[in-house]
């Protein structure tokens, strides 16, 4: 189906506009938003399978003649990315029904959602430098209003410092791609590839590539720009907390990947070198932060940037193995990651805090969930056989493989301390003897917190288990990515 | 004409990051409204900024007559400024809300999760 490819950018605003349209009745919206997200999860997986079987998919808007129209283009990577993007949207859609409380979802929550999820299968699809701008505002926009809707003082003071360095990133990638068109005069990321490679003063395209470092860097939250996500991230409901968790850093991620895999790759020895060097630093900042914090959804939050470490590693060792590495990272990360809020969340609606001090017993009053908070937390500390002991597994054989051992010594060593900081949360949640004075829990009816936690909690054993494919499928991504012609023959070969 | 937009373009940047890094969130509003339209100019200045005559093309040519900007940046800009607009009235209201429940334009203010 030629359309394919545009229905996940088209269900969301669909989904988006109904909502809008079922304003005054609540509980029409709640049922728009599932439905939305499970149809938009049905034409993710339509569309990898068919990038799976059949190739990268082109389609240009208007028909206009390729390099100048806006072009939309999935491959494999990205196509992953957007069947991820959409089990997240989809978990976190059931998770809200249970969740969300009336108040926010009277005043717009799930077409904000949606447009969310618009915006970041927008950015995983388009193939066009400026449209990928485009849709980082769309999805910044809607987390801006989702992170300060409900208007209480730590979600302000949260989204203040979210917005105000979301917005400089905002304004580096907006130069950049402005000095980028006014050098080489095109958008469109295929043909930038082909002239980038003959351009004749690499010196400046080095210059710019810093640029989208910097922009990137800020929206991926690695280091030194990551200030900006532990100061936030804990702050609006769990259900927000958790698809901006799962998704919103790595749509960073992704469009630190697709730029500096596809165009800017003259002068690896020096960009990559400096994208390493930041991976390194920032798991080691993003877990010694996580190490000092006592609140259960902060020290979340600080392990969401020491995995971004992670992700940039393999895109800085830059062999095919490390980025397969990097995708298998990247896969088990976004479920393990958004996962683990939605605990939190649980444990929130429990005890009305996360702050570890105040918790404790779940082991005995909630065995299942503690089961799956389990599976979750040493998948993410990499204890095997669940994912990520696969995804840490890939990346540091290919650091050993071509002898990095500094960056492979910094991943183990975050790895024992990411075990650390997770033991600290399951002793002090769920093993240690609940604070005296023991509060009567609420009544609450479990199901639909806990559906979307057990999902994601089998879906992370499948990948454990499922390693090999997975593995296998992440190779084939990261050989589509290393060999740019692929890419660009596909887009510039589908001229009409 | 280059040099003097790359002297104000470079004057807004100066300003808007000084400007983002005080402490009043007032000013910092007024930084990023600096920085986004600095990058505005500066994708203005990419298309090119001649101008010697009109950019019509002569009936049987297939050029302009004269060396005319590149339109696609202008084009880029516009959109820019469509968005910039909305998220910078976004942030005004937002700092608006916090400085009604804070009482405060002091961006150290904003700890109270954070102790």
């Amino acid at each position: 189906m030629k359309y394919l490819i545009v229905l996940p950018i088209i269900i969301p605003l669909v989904a988006a506009s109904f909502c809008l349209l079922a304003w005054p009745w609540r509980q029409v919206q709640r049922w728009i938003g599932v439905l939305g997200s499970a149809a938009l999860l049905a034409a993710s997986i339509a569309l990898f399978c068919q990038v799976n079987t059949s190739g990268i998919q082109v389609m240009s808007m208007g028909n206009w003649p390729i390099p100048f129209g806006i072009v939309f283009a999935a491959d494999l990577f990205g196509s992953i990315m957007l069947v991820l993007g959409a089990i997240m949207g989809f978990a976190v859609s059931i998770y809200s029904l249970a969740a969300m409380d009336q108040k926010r979802e009277a005043f717009g929550y799930y077409p904000l959602f949606q447009i969310l999820m618009m915006g970041v299968s927008g950015a995983f699809l388009t193939g066009d430098i400026f449209n990928l701008y485009v849709w980082f505002e769309v999805l910044l926009m809607a987390s801006f209003v989702l992170l300060s809707l409900g208007g209480e003082r730590g979600q302000i003071e949260g989204a203040i410092k979210y917005v105000a360095l979301n917005l400089v990133s905002s304004a580096i990638f907006l130069a950049a791609v402005g000095i980028l068109y006014g050098t080489v005069g095109t958008l469109n990321f295929a043909d930038l590839a082909v002239v980038l490679q003959h351009y004749p003063n690499q010196g400046l395209i080095t210059t710019l590539a810093m640029l989208f470092i910097v922009a990137f860097g800020i929206k991926a939250a690695s280091f030194p720009f990551f200030f900006w996500l532990p100061a936030s991230y804990h702050t609006p409901p769990v259900p927000v907390s958790a698809i901006f968790a799962g998704l919103l850093t790595k749509v960073g991620v992704y469009a630190l990947i697709r730029v500096f895999t596809l165009l800017f790759r003259g002068d690896t020895g020096y960009t990559h070198e400096i994208i390493l060097v930041m991976s390194g630093l920032t798991m080691l900042t993003g877990i010694f932060g996580a190490v000092t914090q006592n609140d259960m959804r902060r020290i979340l939050s600080f392990h969401i940037v020491s995995q971004i470490g992670y992700m940039l590693m393999g895109l800085g060792l830059f062999t095919k193995l490390a980025l397969a590495g990097s995708i298998f990272y990247i896969i088990h990360h976004i479920v393990v990651k958004t996962n683990l809020f939605l605990v939190s969340g649980v444990v929130e609606k429990i005890f009305g805090t996360t702050e570890l001090k105040k918790l404790g017993g779940l082991y005995h009053s909630r065995p299942w969930l503690s089961v799956f908070f389990l599976i979750s937390a040493l998948s993410l500390a990499g204890i095997p056989p669940l994912s990520g002991f696969f995804a840490k597994l890939v990346l540091i054989q290919s650091g050993l493989e071509i002898e990095r051992y500094g960056i492979v010594a910094i991943a183990l060593i975050v790895g024992l301390l990411t075990l650390f900081s997770m033991t600290k949360i399951w002793n002090e949640v769920f093993w240690k003897n609940p604070p005296e004075p023991v509060l009567p829990a609420p009544s609450f009816s479990p199901v639909g917190w806990m559906l979307p936690v057990t999902a994601l909690a089998v879906i992370t054993v499948c990948v454990g288990v499922l390693a090999g494919p997975i593995f296998e499928l992440t190779i084939r991504t990261s050989e589509q990515l290393m060999n740019q012609e692929i890419y660009i023959s596909a887009v510039l070969g589908a001229r009409p | 004409m280059e040099l003097m937009f790359a002297l104000t373009v470079g004057l807004l940047y100066a300003a808007g990051f000084f400007l983002v890094m005080r402490h009043s969130l007032m000013k910092l509003v007024l930084g990023l409204i600096f920085l986004s339209h600095g990058a505005n100019l500066l994708i203005f200045s990419a298309g090119g900024l001649e101008s010697r005559g009109l950019p019509i093309i002569a009936e049987g040519s297939k050029i302009p007559q004269y060396p005319m900007p590149d339109p696609l940046p202008q084009a880029l800009i516009l959109t820019a400024i469509v968005i910039s607009f909305g998220i910078l009235a976004f942030a005004l209201v937002l700092v608006y809300r916090s400085f009604r429940l804070t009482g405060s334009d002091d961006s150290d203010q904003l700890d109270s999760t954070e102790k």
